[in-house]
């Protein structure tokens, strides 16, 4: 099996806390892959760095075998690479339209363009309308993002981490905050990725990491705990032992 | 409508040509003829409006302040002056561009300090370079004439063929061509896909490099573009009024321009065209009630815009006319001032 995204040794320390710790982790390709662990474990933190947002301190980075440690955050994404946030990271001015428009000019290399008008390439826009009506936009299309409702911001959310075709996608809870209604779209749309698509899911939803994932790693304290596939992370005592140690607390 | 067609239809919208538009530049051209006596206050509002947009190109589309933006439009005033006065370039036209391209370089060069950082660090780093070449340009007197300026500007005609005259009917139709074409390119450039880009960094940079923008490649491209408008709009300066002085570099010229994009509006190209025509009237108005304390009642309307908000008075304002129009036309076609901003 290849291996799509693959961090090697990875280290990261906020003045002294060290929030990742020596995290070496193989994704294959076209894997449902979780990451999960309690609040404060450094999930985010892997995300950012995966994605470029963060350095790390040492390691490595590696997409499709290519190390990708020293690239900005945009030639990531130019890649392959691509992600959705935990709190939804949108264009408030802009329409549902524009921030997808947006996405697949820069996908496709005309996001440079200063003289063509948007809306003037009939395979943009063919691109356009296809993820609108895929994410049940296409109603909400010159809405400005501000304006609409949580559930189609987080569905916009992730759409526009799909305009960017990405090889492997990184989706950061994306069911987070969106209310009992109108979670099924999201899930629906996240089962329906093509398989040829890499997922890595950070999740709390336990639930849903379940029934998505077909394999698991568990971060504790920024270093991985275990990993494996989801019934044998399911009986792993250590694992019991972090997620039954906080249930504990709150009882 | 297939959903594909559709979708480019409402993209292409933004960008299409509205009645209100083409009726604005027509008032404009019109002020020309209805107003002979005029020339000289107009052409100063039509260099202020370009200047302004210039401002309003990095301001209102990419989100970057600036407290300096008199920097390009010293250099390019100094520029167009220096040009004419050694007969360099004697066609005002070819002059115009070479101070433009002049002031897109410092652009170029400044775009590389002002893009790290955020706000407060932008302001202080545009606001020194601007205070940075004033004081280059008294020191080096020997080339800017120093404190005195550059005296003794002779303007060639236009192409060879048309002189300034006197009354500055040729400098305001030259200005108002110079305007209007940049204005051209400007509408052009904010509804491509790398003027949408723009707005996406202004709204959250974050984002906007997570779908693979390269945000400081951009910034750096708006800065040196709105440098050169900024620099042709000192060059209108110099060869319309045949002087260029230190104060083409002075503070008050950065701050009175954010002034006018407050009173106008960022983010929709005509703010800084509207804003301009009202800065100037209001100065006009306040210097003649009062002249010694104009600045205050400046002061006051801006504050007023800025607590009330300008989509409320932009409501009020068009409340009358609206009414009329609803009359005639039914509820649909009232008119609105787009904005990015609110």
């Amino acid at each position: 099996m290849t291996i799509a995204l693959e961090t090697q040794n990875l280290e990261k320390q906020f003045g002294g806390l060290r929030v990742t710790r020596d995290l070496s982790l193989k994704i294959e390709q076209g894997a449902r892959h979780a990451l999960i662990g309690p609040n404060g474990a450094g999930k985010t933190t892997v995300i950012n760095q995966l994605t470029g947002v963060l350095k790390p301190n040492s390691g490595r980075i590696l997409l499709e075998g290519q190390d990708i440690t020293d690239l900005p955050v945009h030639k990531r994404v130019l890649r392959g690479l691509s992600r959705t946030f935990q709190i939804n990271q949108l264009y408030p001015d802009l329409t549902p339209l524009e921030t997808i428009g947006l996405a697949v000019s820069e996908r496709l290399g005309h996001g440079g363009d200063w003289w063509r008008r948007m809306g003037t390439r009939s395979d943009v826009n063919g691109e356009i309308a296809d993820l609108l009506t895929r994410f049940h936009l296409l109603d909400a299309m010159n809405e400005q993002t501000v304006t609409l409702p949580y559930g189609k911001q987080r569905l916009l959310e992730i759409a526009v981490a799909i305009a960017a075709k990405p090889r492997v996608l990184l989706l950061d809870e994306p069911a987070a905050g969106v209310p009992e209604s109108e979670r099924h779209d999201i899930l629906a749309v996240v089962g329906s990725l093509p398989r040829d698509v890499t997922v890595l899911l950070i999740e709390h939803d336990m639930d849903l990491v379940f029934s998505f994932a077909d394999r698991i790693s568990v971060l504790v304290s920024g270093a991985l705990l275990t990993e494996g596939p989801p019934e044998q992370v399911a009986r792993d005592p250590q694992v019991k032992a972090v997620y039954l140690g906080e249930e504990a607390v709150n009882v | 409508m297939s959903a594909s067609s559709d979708a480019g239809y409402h993209a292409r919208r933004q960008a299409r040509w509205h009645y209100g538009e083409a009726g604005f530049w027509l008032i404009v051209l019109a002020c020309g003829f209805v107003f002979p006596t005029r020339y000289l206050i107009m052409t100063d509002i039509l260099r202020l409006a370009l200047f302004a947009m210039s401002l309003d190109l990095i301001l209102g589309y990419a989100g970057i302040v600036s407290l300096g933006h008199a920097a390009f439009f010293g250099v390019g005033a100094y520029a167009a002056g220096l040009l004419a006065l050694h007969g360099i370039i004697n066609e005002p036209v070819l002059a115009l561009v070479v101070a433009g391209l002049a002031a897109m370089v410092l652009g170029f060069a400044t775009s590389f300090l002002v893009i790290r950082g955020v706000d407060l660090t932008r302001l202080m780093v545009t606001l020194g370079i601007a205070l940075l070449l004033e004081a280059l340009a008294e020191r080096f007197s020997n080339v800017t004439g120093g404190t005195d300026g550059l005296q003794g500007i002779e303007m060639q005609p236009i192409f060879g063929e048309i002189p300034f005259d006197m009354f500055g009917k040729t400098g305001f139709f030259y200005s108002l061509a110079v305007l209007f074409l940049l204005f051209l390119f400007a509408r052009r450039v904010v509804h491509s896909p790398f003027g949408l880009s723009l707005r996406a960094i202004k709204n959250n940079p974050l984002r906007a490099a997570a779908i693979g923008i390269p945000v400081n490649r951009r910034l750096i491209a708006i800065y040196t573009l709105a440098a050169f408008y900024a620099g042709i709009a000192g060059a209108l300066f110099t060869q319309t009024t045949a002087i260029a002085s230190l104060d083409v570099f002075a503070f008050e010229r950065s701050a009175d321009l954010m002034l006018v994009l407050v009173i106008g509006g960022t983010g929709y190209l005509y703010g800084g065209l509207v804003g301009a025509v009202l800065f100037r009237m209001l100065q006009e108005l306040f210097s003649t009630i009062t002249p010694q304390y104009w600045q205050f009642w400046i002061g006051l309307v801006l504050v007023v815009i800025v607590l009330v908000g300008r989509q409320r008075l932009h409501r009020w304002m068009l409340y009358v006319p609206n009414l009329v129009i609803r009359q005639i036309a039914g509820r649909k076609a009232v008119v609105a001032v787009p904005e990015s901003d609110a």
